[in-house]
């Protein structure tokens, strides 16, 4: 078994929610993120068997998502919004000076593999641009020092 | 930072307050007493007549009836019947949504809970994105509150009316706020749209009857009730009555968010509210309603936001998103970057649009490193018009509109980079 005992208490309490049972998959899939960081093969059969679907339909899903991911991911995921409301603001210049400043590779990493650092469309923070997500949380009407500080205070 | 309208009015009066995101802040203040005149006084269909004779219009980006969308729920079903709440805010230029949830959460879930008695449904779903990881666990919050006090559950406010909400997390897809696309999404599947007919009140989600409205339409709602559709109607403009929240961006001095009547001229907002374009420059184009909606150029900007005036000028309020843009803009890389997201986000699902915002943006890209001819200004306006009413769903649509808007204003950007090779605005905003 891939997904924790804990995992699955939480999906089938989601479950629970919903008048048939796929309508808990995303729910199920950010529970799994959060525990593993990505869906590979061996999970995507748990998770077909749960929500009793073939593990291609659970890759289908994985695969349309931004969030959702089938390869094993960076401890933190760093990305700068460049869709026009930020870059109006500067951010394509922040993006690139943080790309310089993590030395990421052409795939975004650092060479540690700790930090993914990429690009991302509106975020829904359009007055505090530039702005950055790290994780789950936002970072605001930055300035390159301000940003580099965030990254540099990543563990 | 906490984050709250500069201009506020009945939605957004209390958002500076910390204790209004709690039930107990927003009891002290009136909140749920709307809700308890519906559930106690008044039958579901005098709320929807309420709702429609108050001329309330979708907040998403459509504008339509939000009454009538309710009297669109069948009566004489025995199929449970559902809401959804779509707070999948992904329109860019928009943020308006996630301050009604971070700051008026219980408002929300009021209007929800008065549309769930007015339309029978026993279940709202509320659907947020996913990169919303806060709002989301604010709202989680709220919700549990609500429930644990007897608002939602069994028996609503003690009236035996069984209504409960259950929140969804999105993954990462602007399609997901197209409302047939969300309810795959919500059904666990990947979020491409249906084809309608049958639409949503026939068979919505799980196949179930069911009502997709706004954050910000079901914030309205409690105010509506409470004060009634006269006193809504004061507001604003004939057709398009209220207020709400426009959200300013860009080249301006205060961008933030601004709750006014609809119909308060563009010029106001972007000058008065918003403090006018940054270092004294001049104003070039501005988006009025998220970056779907076409631009319009500094010369029209007396115009009242409201749909009924901005289709005059063949743009629309849309999610009332206000991008400002400076004398430095390049419109041809504004070209690049609207295209860049259309062709990221389009579901693949149909040929027109899938190819088409391709191509729209290797066109711009080519327009703008100066390789471009002068044949590609109408092939770009070609594939626009193909794509227009061509697909499954509005995507499409959003796609060409905004092209086409920087052509019919900014053709002369365009010709510029042909004729010279290169990018002639050296102070644009870098790409």
């Amino acid at each position: 078994m891939v997904i924790s005992a804990e995992a699955r208490s939480r999906i089938d309490g989601e479950i629970a929610k919903y008048p048939r049972r796929r309508g808990a998959l995303l729910p199920a899939l950010h529970i799994v993120h959060e525990e593993r960081g990505h869906v590979d093969v061996d999970t995507a059969r748990e998770i077909g068997e749960i929500f009793e679907i073939r593990p291609i339909e659970v890759m289908e899903v994985v695969s349309f998502y931004n969030m959702f991911f089938s390869q094993p991911q960076a401890k933190h995921h760093v990305y700068v919004c460049t869709n026009l409301p930020c870059s109006l603001r500067g951010a394509r210049g922040l993006y690139e000076e943080l790309k310089r400043h993590l030395e990421v590779d052409a795939s975004g990493n650092t060479a540690d593999g700790r930090i993914h650092l990429g690009h991302e469309e509106c975020l829904g923070a359009c007055a505090y641009a530039p702005m950055m997500r790290v994780d789950d949380t936002y970072h605001e009407d930055l300035e390159a020092g301000a940003a580099k500080a965030v990254v540099d205070g990543l563990d | 930072m906490l984050k709250v309208p500069y201009t506020t009015g009945y939605l957004s009066e209390h958002f500076a307050d910390d204790d209004y995101t709690t039930l107990e802040g927003y009891r002290r203040r009136g909140g749920y007493e709307a809700a308890k005149k519906a559930l106690t006084q008044m039958a579901p269909a005098d709320l929807i007549e309420l709702v429609k004779d108050s001329g309330l219009q979708g907040r998403g980006g459509a504008g339509f009836s939000a009454g009538m969308k309710w009297s669109f729920m069948p009566t004489d079903t025995d199929k449970p019947k559902y809401l959804v709440c779509n707070a999948d805010e992904s329109e860019p230029g928009s943020f308006k949504d996630r301050i009604l949830i971070e700051r008026g959460a219980h408002q929300m879930l009021e209007g929800i809970l008065i549309a769930g008695w007015a339309t029978g449904a026993e279940k709202t779903f509320v659907y947020i994105r996913g990169e919303y990881a806060e709002p989301a666990r604010i709202l989680q919050r709220a919700i549990d509150e609500a429930t644990e006090a007897g608002l939602f559950g069994a028996s609503c406010l003690g009236t035996g009316f069984r209504h409960e909400v259950v929140m969804q997390r999105g993954a990462g897809a602007y399609i997901c706020g197209e409302e047939t696309g969300l309810l795959e999404s919500l059904e666990g599947k990947k979020g491409q749209p249906r084809k309608k007919p049958p639409f949503p009140a026939q068979y919505g989600a799980f196949g179930m009857p069911t009502t997709v409205n706004n954050v910000e339409t079901f914030s309205h709602v409690p105010h509506i009730v409470a004060k009634g559709a006269d006193w809504f109607r004061s507001l604003g403009t004939e057709k398009s009555p209220g207020h709400t929240i426009f959200g300013v961006s860009g080249h301006v001095a205060r961008p933030g968010l601004y709750e006014l009547p609809l119909g308060t001229p563009l010029s106001e907002i972007v000058f008065e509210h918003a403090g006018g374009v940054r270092g004294g420059r001049k104003v070039k184009g501005v988006i009025p309603g998220g970056m779907s909606m076409p631009i319009l150029p500094a010369s029209e900007l007396d115009v009242p936001m409201a749909n009924e005036f901005l289709r005059e000028k063949k743009t629309m309020l849309g999610t009332g998103g206000v991008m400002v843009m400076d004398e430095t803009t390049c419109m041809v890389r504004a070209a690049t970057v609207i295209t860049y997201f259309f062709r990221d986000e389009s579901c693949g699902q149909c040929t027109q649009c899938r190819e088409g915002t391709g191509w729209m943006n290797k066109i711009a890209l080519r327009i703008e490193r100066g390789s471009g001819s002068r044949e590609d200004l109408d092939l770009l306006l070609d594939v626009a018009g193909k794509m227009e009413g061509q697909t499954i769903c509005a995507f499409a649509d959003a796609a060409a509109w905004p092209v086409q808007g920087l052509l019919r204003h900014f053709r002369e950007d365009f010709e510029a980079h042909v004729r010279e090779k290169k990018c002639p605005f050296p102070e644009s905003f870098e790409l």
